[in-house]
């Protein structure tokens, strides 16, 4: 079914060097409507360099990126945020001792109407204020009761859902996490499963990139194997075990023919 | 991914002993605290507070060592006429220590900025409202040169701004030849550059242009960084670089800006430093770098970077005002204002880490 879509976003036979080190070696990335990728590989498979290129982090030496069949290039994070594209970051990009309400619209602060807000560049504090608590309640984060709280009085799961409610909100076309759950207890990881299924449940395709193949087999839809730098293939949770995955992926077994669930 | 309502269908094994625990997550702590929390938790959140508190203290412990004098609004007028030039430096610095810089250089641009300004007027008879404009041209491209070498050549501020102190010290002595242009030469040919140095009485008091200027600086630079985008992208550049970055924020391009802005008022300084000296002096405020970070760090600005309030400096620079006027009334000798000051410095610091380890 998956194939009658044309894929949201996708790449094709993108490099990035980094002096001799080539992180990323003709790799290929398709992400389709609605669906929740999951990019697994071992450490140094260049995970992070595929989701750094995406978001526009850092770019890329050769290769295209399309997002909707429209090539992109981008060279900053803030051209991939307004083409739609919102990144979680594994350290979360929050700024510690701003508030919630500040670091979700940090970047995209709303000003003022009115002469105040046209000349004087005045920020519509109150606006900013109301908005990021409707999004934070609508993900059912509102345990978080004062919004204007800096950001380093909370605990790890509710920063994490500050960085997810901030992606969701903003997101219109792609939303990429790297390691929601990589710092967090049981619980907390079982919320932020339950935050990731929500974004998703709003028809929002969602790159997922982790260690955890419990979590990437629970949530994710199609899981894309990366190795060596690039694409080595992409399979459905329900065709393969955890073990085949990790063996795929560390090199320890052949991989399936890479359209299998493409 | 054809049934997507499917996708949170099992949970794992070892989860299923979750739904017997508690379900909330992460909640508040409502635990009771002891009084020593809760003041290091009410500082965390208004870290203002703290050189208020000082203030407060030291103007009424002053009152009472050096008599009804302290308080004539005379003397009160005095002290906010003695830290004008200082707190003009330390709202400059306050932006760059805001960003986790320093800037060792801002009294050496502010002193060659009124040489710059004094030599245009009177040496070579550029009207003196125009020589004032090149001078505060020259202070952004004095401080834009600080910012190009932190952002573009990667190099630490300290470093940067050591050198560019020194940089602009040898400029200022070879343009002036080290030589001062007298208050009766600016009285003659350019009595615009004195400005700052009027006064308006009110009561007892003589409130001068001077303080007026610095207290105008607090209020447009405090209105910049807590009300528009800028002023924001400014402390989280300081709290977290990376993090600014990837929020979207052109991280080197505000900086830049940070440094250019800090030299402008520096230069607005220069200009209300020849109307506190009454002349060009090429050898005055050689301590001002140092004075105006000690104003910041007292003002519970974090040399941290992004954290505090740009009020916090003013306050800093009243407190040394206060020490200063209180130990004079009190005849006590000026070495023990500056003994003072250095103690009140490393408290403050003291202070400021104390409150940052605040438990969340």
């Amino acid at each position: 079914m998956s194939n009658a879509h044309t894929p949201v976003l996708k790449a094709r036979g993108i490099v990035k060097r980094y002096g001799r080190v080539t992180a990323l070696d003709r790799a290929d990335f398709d992400l389709y409507p609605g669906e929740i990728l999951a990019v697994i590989g071992d450490n140094g498979a260049g995970k992070s360099s595929l989701i750094k290129a995406l978001s526009g982090a850092i770019t890329i030496d050769e290769g295209s990126i399309e997002l909707d069949g429209k090539p992109i290039g981008f060279t900053s994070p803030m051209e991939a945020r307004e083409a739609g594209i919102e990144t979680v970051y594994q350290n979360l990009a929050l700024s510690p001792a701003l508030s919630i309400a500040d670091n979700m619209f940090m970047g995209r602060e709303l000003r003022k109407p009115g002469i105040m807000g046209k000349y004087f560049g005045a920020l519509d504090h109150k606006a900013m204020q109301r908005i990021a608590r409707e999004k934070l309640t609508e993900l059912g984060l509102m345990t978080i009761q004062n919004i204007n709280q800096a950001v380093e009085t909370l605990s790890g799961g509710q920063r994490q859902g500050v960085a997810v409610a901030r992606a969701a909100a903003f997101g219109s076309r792609v939303v990429i996490m790297d390691e929601p759950t990589a710092a967090l207890g049981v619980k907390e990881s079982r919320r932020v499963l339950e935050l990731i299924a929500d974004v998703k449940a709003r028809g929002m395709p969602i790159v997922l990139i982790s260690h955890n193949m419990p979590h990437v087999f629970e949530i994710a839809d199609r899981i894309h194997v990366h190795r060596l730098g690039k694409r080595l293939c992409t399979i459905k949770p329900d065709d393969y075990s955890m073990s085949d995955a990790v063996a795929f992926m560390t090199g320890a077994k052949e991989a399936p023919d890479i359209s299998d669930a493409a | 991914m054809s049934e997507p309502a499917q996708t949170s269908r099992k949970k794992q094994e070892y989860e299923h002993t979750l739904d017997s625990s508690d379900s909330s997550v992460a909640q508040f702590d409502h635990k009771h605290r002891n009084l020593f929390d809760t003041v290091q938790h009410f500082l965390h959140g208004n870290p203002t507070m703290v050189p208020v508190i000082v203030l407060v203290f030291s103007i009424i412990i002053f009152g009472f060592v050096a008599g009804p004098k302290f308080f004539s609004p005379f003397n009160l007028s005095l002290i906010l006429q003695q830290v004008a030039v200082i707190g003009i430096l330390a709202a400059a610095q306050s932006l760059v220590i805001l960003t986790a810089g320093i800037d060792l250089s801002v009294g050496a641009i502010m002193v060659l900025m009124s040489v710059i300004m004094g030599q245009l007027a009177i040496t070579l008879g550029v009207p003196a409202p125009i020589a004032i404009i090149i001078g505060f041209i020259g202070g952004i491209a004095a401080g834009a040169l600080n910012g190009f070498l932190v952002t573009r050549i990667k190099l630490p501020p300290f470093i940067v701004t050591l050198g560019t102190w020194n940089i602009f010290f040898a400029l200022n002595l070879w343009l002036s030849g080290a030589q001062s242009i007298r208050s009766q030469t600016l009285d003659e040919i350019a009595p615009l550059l004195k400005f700052f140095g009027e006064s308006i009485a009110i009561g007892g008091a003589r409130i001068t242009y001077g303080s007026i200027l610095m207290l105008a600086i607090f209020g447009v630079l405090w209105y910049i960084l807590n009300h528009t985008s800028w002023g924001r992208h400014v402390y989280a550049i300081g709290d977290d670089k990376e993090a600014a970055e990837l929020s979207g924020i052109r991280t080197n391009r505000t900086l830049i800006m940070v440094y250019g802005l800090a030299g402008l008022v520096c230069a607005v300084g220069a200009w209300a430093s020849i109307g506190r000296v009454g002349s060009v002096s090429p050898q005055s405020f050689q301590e001002a770098n140092l004075q105006s970070i000690t104003a910041v760090v007292i003002g519970g600005i974090s040399l941290f970077g992004g954290r505090g309030s740009i009020i916090g400096p003013l306050i800093g620079a009243l407190i040394v005002g206060v020490f200063n006027s209180g130990l004079r009334l009190a005849g006590v000798d000026v070495l023990w204002q500056v003994f003072a000051i250095g103690w009140l410095t490393i408290i403050a610091v003291a202070i400021d880490q104390w409150i940052r380890k605040v438990s969340a």
